[in-house]
């Protein structure tokens, strides 16, 4: 269904090693609009390391990506921002120290007239943004340190979803969560998908994201085993991609693929 | 709609619910930390005043007081942005030596011979071209310790020694004397204090920017619609906020010329010398008035602007900084930079109250800076420090010190006792840490 499009994001044959070990070998993935693709893997995959070069945190050592079909130019967090890029990622990566609209707003404060910060009208846009993730949030003033995980999390998602981003990568969102954040947080990712946003949904649990999924990207070592759309695959099938790099015949081998022959 | 009346209600509540000092705090928006300095502070004053037999608490001594504390606060405001982002500077007292004897060959034998003695532009090209010296020291302590990822405690280490041995090359180990008469007047002294009536309006402008503030910032939370301080509180800082300020001028206006300048003042002037003797207030320093401006442009970057909000976050998670997309590097040369530049304001001060560029000029002033910051609630876990807390940590140090002078106690066990002092309020920082938790 996919193919006549052009794929919002395309990350082809990209590859990072650390000192020596192949975080991320050869790997290749691609996202179209208001499309949920679920990346699943063990821990130490190479999933964060991978989503990490989209958001521009690495840089990669080698393979190439396409926003929109052309070349992207990503080499830091803010080049990444510019293709519109969000990120929440698994370690939050929250400023503790200052308040929530400091976070939302950081590396892209508003500003009055005279160029100091307008913290007023920070303050304003996030009561909204956060009144609609999360209605009992009401701590506007404490420093992020001082809230519970889910509020945190509220935060970070806030940070992302408020400017207008296209392409949202989330990292473990839920990790941190208990059942009733992590039903709201599924919502949101339905809300946004009808917005037509792309949305990466990583995580090491197939429980987690299976249903929100339209397709899944299976790593392992490194490596892409394989992608499948969900309504082709079971989730056995999809935990069998996971723990063996075994493909199930609905699904597109890649490099990781475990070798039959 | 409906929340907003609810979460009031509930705040309400709760307030009716809290013993009233604890409301009294919340609702004044008073740090309980500053207010705990401000207690030490006046136990200190009070406690030398007794053992001094009344000596402390004179409009001499406290004016004198406010003149030592002006250098060593100047930098301290600076310390705190190189602490909160878990930094430390110990070069600030070499970097003033440095700027210092640069400053004073500068204005005492260069530019006399370009421009003529007494030129009224000496102390301004002085001043500038040693804001620039300093400017660049830091901004390259902060390259080295940004880009080559050299600690700052080794880059600073090394600028400590650096930069006191390049002070002893520029004269060869020679002190420098006089300063320029203009330049002299940052240090203070009869002259360089700015007399009673100009007192008075400087302390009538700080309560007009008070109100303002005030005023301000309630105007702009009801533009908003968020949450306000209760009247009564705002009343509260307003009265205290103005009765500090005109206090202190009341102070500094009651400390009078000495007999032998005011009579040569008389004399100059023609004035007719009356029997009480003429009494002639200094009102503020001269060197007091630059601490407060600086005071107040740093309080105004770190907390308006967009390079303050990022020091504070690069403080709090640098990794978060970076992946927000903020040049963590660059932010760090700026920081060191600006450090480097209140080095010189502080070199400009401390020259100009000697009258006199030396080889020793600042040694071991970085130490007074950092206690002052830490004093001053600067936690050395990063991301938590004011300005205003700094320059107050500075009063400390500094009353500690003269206090100790005037009660006779000899240098080496008044270093024993600042030693200590340091050492306790580290560990005071420790531990309300780790009850905030
Ligand atoms: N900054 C880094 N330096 C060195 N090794 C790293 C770094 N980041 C990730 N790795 C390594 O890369 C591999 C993949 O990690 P990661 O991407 O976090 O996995 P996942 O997110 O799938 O759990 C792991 O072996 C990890 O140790
Ligand atoms: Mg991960």
């Amino acid at each position: 269904m996919t193919d006549t499009r052009t794929p919002l994001v395309e990350m082809k044959n990209v590859s990072i090693s650390f000192g020596g070990i192949h975080a991320v070998d050869n790997a290749s993935i691609d996202l179209y609009p208001g499309e949920v693709v679920a990346l699943l893997g063990h821990n130490g995959a190479g999933k964060s390391t991978l989503i990490k070069i989209l958001s521009g945190a690495y840089k990669r050592d080698g393979g190439e990506i396409l926003i929109n079909g052309e070349p992207a130019e990503i080499n830091n967090p803010r080049d990444a921002k510019k293709y519109g890029i969000e990120t929440i990622y698994q370690t939050l990566a929250v400023a503790d120290n200052v308040d929530a609209a400091a976070n939302l707003y950081l590396g892209r404060e508003l500003r009055t007239p005279w160029g100091t910060l307008d913290d007023v009208a920070m303050e304003a846009k996030t009561r909204e943004v956060m009144g609609r993730l999360n209605p009992n949030f009401q701590r506007f003033k404490e420093p992020v340190k001082a809230l519970s995980g889910g509020q945190r999390q509220s935060v970070a998602i806030a940070r992302a979803i408020l400017f207008n981003a296209r392409i949202l990568i989330m990292d473990e969102p839920t990790a941190a969560l208990g059942p009733q954040e992590t039903a709201q947080v599924g919502e949101l990712i339905k809300q946004l998908k009808k917005e037509g946003i792309g949305i990466f949904l990583i995580s090491h649990d197939i429980h987690d994201v299976f249903d929100l999924a339209d397709r899944v990207s299976v790593m392992k070592n490194g490596q892409v085993v394989g992608h499948a759309r969900t309504e082709d695959v079971t989730k056995d099938e999809v935990l069998g991609m996971i723990i063996l790099g075994k493909v199930p015949p609905k699904a597109i081998p890649g490099p990781g693929a475990m070798q039959t022959a | 709609m409906a929340d907003i009346t609810t979460t009031a209600q509930a705040n309400r509540a709760r307030s009716a619910s809290e013993n009233p000092v604890k409301r009294f705090f919340r609702a004044t928006e008073i740090d309980t930390r500053l207010l705990g300095m401000i207690g030490a502070m006046l136990i200190i004053w009070i406690g030398f005043n007794i053992l001094s037999g009344g000596l402390f608490l004179t409009p001499r001594n406290l004016w004198n007081l406010s003149v030592q504390t002006a250098s060593v606060a100047v930098m301290a405001t600076g310390m705190v942005l190189v602490i909160v982002t878990r930094n430390i500077d110990l070069s600030v007292g070499s970097i003033l030596g440095f700027v210092g004897m640069s400053m004073g060959v500068l204005q005492a034998e260069l530019l006399p011979q370009l421009l003529g003695f007494n030129h009224p532009a000496i102390w301004v090209v002085t001043l500038l071209a040693g804001i620039l010296l300093g400017a660049a020291i830091g901004a390259l302590h902060g390259s080295i310790i940004a880009f080559l990822n050299v600690p700052s405690f080794i880059v600073t280490l090394g600028g400590l020694l650096v930069w006191r041995g390049a002070t002893w090359f520029v004269t060869s180990g020679r002190t420098v004397a006089p300063m320029d008469s203009t330049f002299r007047l940052m240090g203070g002294g009869t002259e360089g204090s700015i007399g009673a009536t100009a007192s008075w309006v400087v302390g009538i402008l700080a309560c007009i920017a008070i109100v303002a503030t005030i005023i301000n910032s309630r105007k702009q939370r009801q533009r908003f619609g968020f949450p306000q301080r209760p009247m009564w509180a705002e009343y509260f800082l307003t009265a205290v906020g103005c009765a500090l300020v005109l206090g202190a001028i009341a102070v500094v206006n009651s400390y009078p010329w000495p007999v032998a300048i005011a009579r040569k003042y008389a004399d100059a002037n023609g004035i007719a010398w009356p029997d009480g003797g003429l009494f002639i207030p200094h009102g503020i320093a001269i060197p007091v008035l630059i601490a407060i401006v600086v005071g107040i442009v740093m309080t105004f970057i770190s907390t308006r602007l967009r390079f303050g909000r990022y020091v504070f976050a690069i403080g709090g998670n640098q990794e978060a900084a970076e992946l927000a997309g903020i040049k963590t590097r660059w932010v760090t040369v700026k920081i060191f930079a600006l450090m480097g530049i209140l080095c010189a304001i502080a070199a400009a001060i401390s020259t100009a109250r000697l009258n006199a560029a030396t080889n020793a000029q600042g040694e071991l002033d970085e130490l007074y800076t950092i206690a002052a910051a830490v004093i001053g609630g600067t936690s050395l876990g990063g991301g938590m420090g004011t300005i205003a807390g700094a320059m107050l940590g500075a009063l400390v140090m500094q009353s500690l010190q003269s206090g100790m002078v005037l009660v006779g106690i000899d240098t080496p066990f008044q270093r024993i006792v600042v030693g200590m002092v340091l050492v306790v309020a580290v560990w005071l920082d420790t531990v309300y840490r780790a009850r905030a938790k």
